[in-house]
């Protein structure tokens, strides 16, 4: 892990390199190291971080903060395979406008995990080539992971309530 | 709910891409579907195959068949409840989950693990590390045709799940790694099978490997198939047997020891090109190295207690309850609410018998997580099949993908 004045440090580069707002925050927490950045300059962070040795992309996943907004959020885990040091890049998007753009084309392990983050939390990730549901079934309405969606709400077709699921075999 | 961008709907099939290749004229395509239901995926996985004659050109993973909803399910449960839900997210290596999940939970609350617990789950995870692989082994080898093979590696898989049942009274799923350490030190007796076990268990692999490595069939379908070398499955981000098997030698137990495994001398098995034969070959020395691992734990088993003493995150002993007032609170609390975690996001990964188990766990400052998150690497490594088995014949299809060694539990969670 960088330590918290080598995660500043990357921090000041970045926002050197890519303007003030592509860096919303910073966070130190439990020696682990967090870089949070605006959605539309995940892979330019992506990439200046892979300049410095961050090569390899162990982990891509989502995070639902509600009530608070921006809601949903992508985690990005990268790893150091050289110093053995960890990173993490998250950005935030709101439930309304979730467009993050993708990092497949240049991060090739991206591509179940970005699908999974759709399925799950619906962010749509702005160029990933084959963007479909990966876990749930093709034709699944709704995000089953996100914090407002119920759980056990679906009904499940046994002979006793077939009458009271009109139109099941739809 | 909100409005989203559309995305149109596309079957599967659709999703096929012939156009990245050229063929001749003469030739016909032929889209065949392997699975869900099929003997040699190792579960419930369905392959989308576009052949042309008896050579596979492009291959689509279709998954999701045994999805659970372990992740939502894990966010109604107290810290403590979600440990037997994680388990069952990759079935063969239900230690492995366990230990990530109680790994980030510790972090998260920032508490000490005694050294005697961190020795006990060496033992039970190396031990799992060794059962999975022989899981492995023997399904793989059924895919290729050696029957006995089969029979023998699970003979050997039901000595460790015997010692599971003594040391945890379950045979899988043991819930027993706990937040803060193991839920019961090991019985009397233990020790001694173990030790036997472990006597046994290098023979056991030489004579796998007296059984399988003169093999000519078996050197023919696994020598120089399916190659691919180390800078693709890095951006593939495959980790694991496969990763080492091409020369990389990546392993986080030596990257970044966790649970005192820098108090243990053991090596990590490497590859040279990274085809089916050296994963064949680096999951068998890894065996032999668990066992070394197991020895040295087992030697060096300190004394002291096998769990946190700090009564806000673990269980006060038994005879407690009966005179300490306190101990009863403590008991009431943990058992009916559960321990609250500071709040915070913490990624805890440890090395399994597939690769890199991350585990991303979001606390909201209550007592049941609000986001459980499993990397699990066969869902990862699943990535690196397409180019694994492109321009192959579907017979090494089969072949590598037992050599891929995917969970469906892990992949769909």
């Amino acid at each position: 892990m960088p330590d918290a004045t080598g995660l500043e440090l990357l921090a000041g580069e970045l926002r050197e390199a890519h303007g003030d707002q592509a860096l919303v925050g910073t966070e130190y927490f439990r020696d682990q190291a967090r870089l949070f950045v605006a959605p539309g300059t995940v892979p330019a962070t992506l990439r200046f971080l892979r300049d410095r040795g961050y090569s390899f992309l162990a982990s891509v996943h989502g995070v639902d903060y509600h009530p608070e907004e921006p809601r949903l959020g992508v985690y990005y885990e990268l790893l150091d395979m050289k110093e053995v040091d960890r990173i993490a890049v998250r950005t935030r998007v709101p439930v309304d406008d979730p467009v993050v753009p993708s990092v497949t084309p240049e991060w090739p392990t991206a591509d179940h995990q970005e699908r999974e983050v759709y399925d799950m939390f619906g962010v749509v990730f702005d160029g990933h080539p084959d963007l479909r549901r990966i876990l749930m079934p093709e034709d699944y309405e709704g995000f089953p992971q996100r914090r407002d969606f119920p759980i056990g709400g679906e009904p499940i077709l046994f002979t006793h309530n077939e009458p009271r699921l009109p139109g099941w075999w739809q | 709910m909100a409005t989203t961008p559309h995305i149109p709907y596309r079957e599967m099939e659709e999703s096929i891409e012939v156009s990245s290749f050229t063929h001749g004229e003469q030739e016909e395509l032929l889209t065949l579907n392997m699975g869900p239901h099929h003997p040699a995926t190792h579960g419930v996985l369905r392959l989308l195959c576009t052949l042309e004659g008896e050579i596979v050109r492009d291959m689509k993973p279709v998954i999701g068949y045994v999805h659970t909803g372990i992740e939502k399910t894990a966010e109604t449960k107290a810290y403590w409840q979600a440990i037997p839900v994680v388990e069952r997210m990759d079935y063969l290596a239900y230690f492995f989950n366990a230990m990530a999940f109680c790994m980030a939970v510790e972090r998260l609350v920032e508490l000490e693990v005694p050294k005697r617990a961190q020795y006990l789950r060496v033992i039970h995870l190396e031990l799992n590390r060794i059962m999975s692989h022989l899981v492995w082994l023997g399904t793989s080898m059924l895919d290729l045709g050696a029957m006995s093979m089969f029979w023998y590696s699970f003979r050997d898989r039901e000595s460790i799940l015997d010692l599971f049942e003594m040391s945890t009274g379950q045979r899988m799923h043991t819930r027993y790694i706990q937040v803060g350490g193991v839920f019961e030190d090991i019985p009397v007796g233990f020790e001694e099978k173990c030790r036997a076990f472990c006597a046994a268990m290098p023979t056991r692999v030489d004579q796998f490997g007296a059984l399988l490595d003169k093999n000519e069939i078996l050197l023919q379908r696994l020598r120089n198939v399916a190659i691919v070398d180390e800078e693709t499955l890095l951006q593939l981000g495959v980790t694991g047997p496969l990763l080492r098997a091409t020369g990389n030698a990546w392993d986080l137990r030596k990257a970044q020891p966790y649970s005192s495994y820098d108090d243990f001398d053991f090596k990590i098995p490497v590859g040279t090109i990274g085809d089916n034969y050296d994963r064949f070959r680096v999951r068998m020395q890894e065996m032999k190295e668990s066992v070394r691992i197991i020895e040295q734990a087992l030697d060096g088993l300190p004394e002291g207690p096998y769990i946190t003493e700090n009564r806000k995150y673990a269980l006060p002993p038994r005879h407690e309850l009966a005179t300490s007032m306190e101990a009863l609170i403590h008991h009431f609390k943990l058992v009916t609410e559960g321990f609250r975690v500071p709040p915070g996001e913490v990624y805890e990964p440890i090395e399994g018998p597939r690769g890199e188990y991350g585990c991303f766990v979001r606390s909201d400052g209550s007592s049941k997580p609000a986001r459980v998150h499993m990397r699990d690497p066969s869902f990862v490594n699943l990535q690196a099949f397409k180019p694994m088995v492109q321009d192959l014949y579907i017979a090494d299809l089969i072949a590598t993908l037992a050599m891929l060694d995917p969970v469906l539990g892990g992949i769909d969670r």
